[in-house]
């Protein structure tokens, strides 16, 4: 049996205040009222460590990147204390054979009572010859240590999503993780973002661990507590979108004064996540604070939606792109054209007639 | 001159009852305040200065499409309540005949009337068969397209546990891809309408120029009158 997080923490010199402290942190880094503290601190006093399954696919490694810069709670905490990372083949000590050892002690000896983390996806094409670990394609190791996983989190838009290896044309078909054809019948949560959020994703975990079962998702499987609203609907900008006070230009003087970046592309009304209230490196900033427009990096195929600098997506279709507005203009055009022709030759025809009959 | 002319005949139909005129024109100016602000929205106007808090350009622009857009549904419930309680004619752009022979045949001939290949278009009370169509095609299904997608974005800002998110945007914009997704289609959308409202406009007006049937007073009046050879077989 593996030990308990509480004796872990003691073990590693945490008294026991300080314990009951970083309890009611966490209750309140999750939104939840002070009675659920105790809660917290009887699940991590009682239940053994979780081991988690940290694998890479087709990725960046930007997921990692934002986890351990996480800061409530910090990610040393995450790992050391509170969850028992077995496998995370690019901050483990191991290497090798010993390491791809690891996963399968894990997939063997804790049967159904693992949780899978996936940061990237495997691609499917040439058998997914595109992305191996150890040898062997990613999408056997992935449906390997998915077989007796208790559930599986999707890290990332790459796991989520498909992100940028899955953009159009998507030579290799990189395939999101719950679309991957085979993969054992898991409970999936997804956590998009390019990178999620170093918070959003250390409370995911904290959460799964400490009450045992996913937080609430909505209908797409991400978790509501951080993904039910959109950027926009939080932003600091939003005052300028409502009085119609926009960016027109980088260098202009909306820019200095900070007016809503929506006419330079800002995708914030159409992305759902929690940047724009959880913010990024310990609550500093986020892109939009920074003058940039959001890319809409938690949104499903965000790379094939046009320019990232307009309004407007790029609408794809007989080898021409144009966006909505030069499609509908367009067709409008032509339909009032072919409609004052059609007119040009009524009247033609109705004075011929006439001529034709006096 | 004078002699060559057939003498003048008017007969008149009542086709369109008041509650059906006045939803016409509820509808189409609720479809103009939905286009304008619609396209402001995706396009808009150049910013204006100052701080924040002196103005709400914007915030009205998206109002004002809102109160549109549930003038529009509202409307469009009450419509589809008078396919039952209306007259016959009210029925007609909501169940065109398409299972019927006569109906694809009289279409044709239709379609050789606005081609200028037969000299006299057949007569009818109601729509004849192409505008039946174009109507059930263009307008009846675009404008549920357009309800369902708008109140999907709409959902959006209502937020979580709103009937607009739970109903439209739960099942929307997956399916339609992500929320950028719906933005587009029910852009395409207005411009599709925007392209049956000039066919409407034009065929409207040359019809009731060309065809010896009025069309745009009826929609007024309610009377459709028949100049020349009499009133269509349906007609009684």
């Amino acid at each position: 049996m593996t030990e308990t997080f509480y004796e872990v923490m003691r073990r590693q010199g945490i008294t026991r205040r300080s314990f009951l402290k970083f309890c009611s942190l966490t209750a309140a880094s999750l939104g939840l009222g002070p009675a659920f503290a105790p809660k917290i601190a009887y699940a991590m006093e009682s239940k053994p460590r979780i081991p988690v399954l940290w694998l890479h696919g087709l990725e960046c490694t930007c997921c990692s990147e934002s986890f351990i810069r996480s800061a409530h709670p910090l990610a040393k905490d995450v790992v050391l204390s509170m969850l028992s990372l077995d496998y995370d083949d690019t901050i483990m000590a191991a290497a090798g054979h010993q390491a791809e050892a690891i996963v399968e002690e894990v997939v063997e000896q804790y049967k159904g009572n693992y949780i899978l983390a996936v940061e990237g996806n495997p691609p499917l094409n040439e058998d997914g010859m595109y992305c191996i670990i150890g040898g062997k394609p990613f999408v056997d190791q992935l449906k390997y240590a998915a077989s007796n996983a208790k559930a599986i989190i999707s890290w990332g838009s790459c796991a989520s999503w498909g992100c940028v290896q899955a953009a159009r044309p998507n030579p290799t078909r990189a395939t999101p993780v719950h679309k991957v054809p085979g993969l054992p019948n898991k409970p999936i949560i997804k956590v998009p973002g390019c990178p999620p959020i170093a918070e959003v994703m250390t409370a995911v975990i904290t959460y799964i661990l400490t009450f045992d079962k996913f937080p609430e998702l909505d209908r797409q499987g991400r978790p509501k507590m951080f993904y039910s609203q959109r950027i926009h609907d939080k932003c600091y900008r939003r005052p300028h979108f409502d009085a119609g006070q926009f960016v027109e230009a980088f260098d202009d003087e909306g820019a200095r004064r900070g007016y809503c970046l929506y006419k330079v592309g800002c995708k914030g009304p159409t992305t759902y996540n929690a940047c724009s209230t959880v913010r990024w490196n310990g609550g500093l900033s986020f892109p939009i604070q920074a003058g940039h427009p959001c890319i809409g990096c938690s949104e499903d195929g965000f790379w094939d939606k046009g320019d990232f600098y307009n309004r407007l997506t790029t609408v794809q279709g007989f080898g021409v792109e144009a966006d909505a507005d030069k499609i509908g203009a367009t067709a409008a055009a032509v339909i009032g054209a072919a409609a004052a022709a059609h007119a040009a030759v009524s009247v033609v025809k109705r004075i011929r007639d006439k001529g034709g009959n006096s | 001159m004078s002699a060559t002319q057939t003498p003048h005949s008017e007969e008149a139909v009542y086709v369109y009852e008041a509650p059906l005129r006045l939803w016409h024109w509820v509808n189409a100016f609720a479809i103009l305040t939905l286009a304008g602000t619609g396209y402001l929205i995706g396009s808009p106007p150049p910013a204006v200065g100052g701080e924040a808090s002196s103005s709400f350009l914007f915030g009205w622009i998206r109002y004002l499409h809102f109160v549109a857009g549930y003038v529009l549904i509202v409307g469009f419930a009450f419509r589809i309540y008078w396919v039952f309680a209306g007259n016959s004619h009210a029925r007609q752009i909501f169940l065109p005949p398409v299972w019927k022979g006569r109906f694809w045949k009289e279409l044709w001939h239709e379609v050789l009337w606005y081609a200028m290949l037969v000299s006299e278009p057949m007569k009818y009370s109601g729509h004849n068969p192409l505008a039946t169509l174009a109507m059930h095609l263009l307008f009846v299904w675009f404008t549920i397209f357009m309800i369902v997608t708008g109140l999907a974005l709409y959902g959006e800002g209502a937020g979580m546990g709103s009937w607009q998110n739970d109903l439209f945007s739960s099942w929307v914009i997956p399916l339609l891809g992500q929320s950028q997704d719906v933005h587009t289609w029910h852009h395409l959308g207005m411009w599709v309408i925007i392209c049956f409202v000039i066919i409407h406009i034009y065929a409207a007006v040359r019809e009731d120029i060309m065809s010896k049937q009025s069309i745009i007073s009826s929609m007024f009046s309610g009377w459709r009158t028949f100049r020349g050879n009499g009133a269509p077989p349906d007609a009684h």
